[in-house]
């Protein structure tokens, strides 16, 4: 099963874990119900409907809200810490968090008392703070962005505010910084880096690039990145190996986003309700 | 008098052991404490804390170690306390400094370090908000998006994080092109 960590734009909302579903344009969860914009939401949305596809069961997820003061994920790290050592989760999914790394290794050791050592994807707050403390070679995937690409390739940097401008210079290539973020031990097992073009690599170098269909506007719709993270973790707890799931997440978002026939204006939600007829391209 | 001081203030913040950082509980304070102290003619500045201080998600405020009292009693004055006040001998980090642009027909995407914020040339309306892994970044994506680039708050008033204090980058200088 898919278990899923993040947060929730609103400061009300309490420390949460249950199955979630999706209806329309919100998730829902015990009593909550959340629009679909981007972030956690965005990414969750975008698992369940590849998880329908698969014929799989919705996802489980630990939510709390936390509006960047930290209150709330300080609260789910150290619930986490507590709880995850009995759940059966085979894949994990950690995504939007308040970084901060004494928590995140304790949690991280939690991890690896599980009965069964999880799958572990890594993205956005997650990502951050398991590069700022060595730690991204505990995941099996991480997923950023070409900017975010190079603050794991920055071997200095603790946060992407700091990655250095020779680094995070624009005519930097990819596959030198993940060569680059392999070296410094600031990779995990495989990488998914989401771009104009998305690419596949693991320490020997690169796997597999995807880059059609090119739909340029995506770049500037929130959210894109989390739906990518999501296809990508669903697809894995599905049983596809993590190569195959990265590859394919890659086409279907891509996919997704062009029949959504977006412009910078497009919000996330309309993309994701294009993913089932993306995967039905990509896997039918 | 008043010049005495001022002539003082203006000095470079200086090299060396004779440096000191500001920690503040979050971004936001630091944010604000920045805006004072830069309005009054301190020559701080922000930047990435060291290792033996970093928790996560921060930044301080780098000053000169001899004007401590009247800057912490100036802070205190708008009720801003920093957590700890550290003596500096290492070289701290440097934030991000390039910011790109992108058009996209009527539309102006800029983006400062890992996030992004997309404009309509024309009506001037903030139309997304991207990028970045804080759990302020949807937050601020709900808070700005749909309102025009200056009625939206802005995100140093309603942001905590390192990603906040990126996208105000990326906002300040949406402001000035679409000043123009």
């Amino acid at each position: 099963m898919l278990a899923i960590v993040g947060t929730i734009p609103d400061e009300k909302f309490p420390l949460t874990g249950g199955i979630v579903s999706l209806k329309g344009k919100k998730i829902t969860i015990r009593d909550w119900k959340v629009d679909v914009n981007r972030g956690t939401p965005a990414m969750i949305a975008a698992a369940i409907k590849t998880l329908e596809y698969m014929g799989e069961s919705n996802p489980y997820c630990y939510l709390v809200g936390d509006i960047g003061s930290g209150v709330g994920s300080k609260r789910l790290y150290r619930h986490l810490t507590d709880q995850i050592a009995a759940e059966p989760f085979q894949t994990l999914a950690l995504h939007y968090f308040q970084p901060d790394v004494r928590l995140f290794k304790k949690f991280l050791t939690a991890i690896k008392t599980m009965p069964t050592q999880p799958r572990l994807i890594g993205d956005a707050g997650f990502m951050y703070v398991a590069k700022m403390g060595g730690d991204a070679p505990a995941f099996d995937l991480l997923t950023p962005d070409a900017g975010e690409l190079a603050y794991l390739a920055d071997e200095k940097s603790p946060h992407p505010f700091y990655t250095r401008g020779f680094i995070l210079h624009e005519e930097n290539l990819v596959p030198d910084l993940i060569k680059r973020a392999y070296r410094h031990h600031n990779a995990s097992t495989y990488m998914l880096v989401k771009g104009a073009t998305d690419f596949i690599a693991d320490k020997n170098g690169i796997i597999s690039t995807i880059d059609s269909p090119k739909v340029e506007v995506l770049e500037a719709i929130g959210g894109t990145g989390d739906t990518i993270t999501g296809i990508v973790s669903a697809l894995i707890a599905s049983g596809l190996e993590i190569v195959t799931a990265a590859a394919t997440a890659a086409k279907v978002n891509r996919l997704a986003g062009s029949f959504a026939a977006p412009t910078p204006a497009t919000q996330v939600a309309a993309i994701i309700q294009e993913i089932p007829r993306a995967l039905e391209q990509v896997l039918g | 008098m008043l010049d005495i001081f001022r002539r003082k203030k203006d000095k470079a913040a200086p090299a060396g052991s004779d440096r000191g950082i500001l920690v503040f509980e979050n971004t936001t304070a630091v944010i604000r404490a920045e805006s004072v102290l830069k309005a009054e003619g301190w020559k701080i500045q922000v930047k990435g804390p060291p290792p033996e201080i970093r928790t996560g998600c921060d930044l301080v405020i780098e000053f000169p170690l001899i004007e401590e009292l009247s800057i912490i009693r100036r802070l205190a004055e708008v009720k801003i306390k920093p957590e700890q006040v550290v003596p500096v001998n290492n070289t701290l980090l440097e934030p991000v400094d390039l910011v790109h642009e992108k058009t996209y027909g009527n539309y102006l995407m800029i983006r400062a370090a890992n996030m992004k914020i997309t404009v309509d040339k024309k009506s001037k309306l903030i139309v997304n908000v991207s990028g970045g892994g804080c759990p302020d970044v949807p937050y601020l994506a709900d808070q700005m998006v749909n309102k025009s680039i200056d009625q939206a708050p802005q995100p140093r008033d309603v942001g905590y994080t390192l990603c906040a204090y990126a996208l105000q980058i990326a906002y300040d200088r949406m402001v000035k092109l679409c000043s123009l």
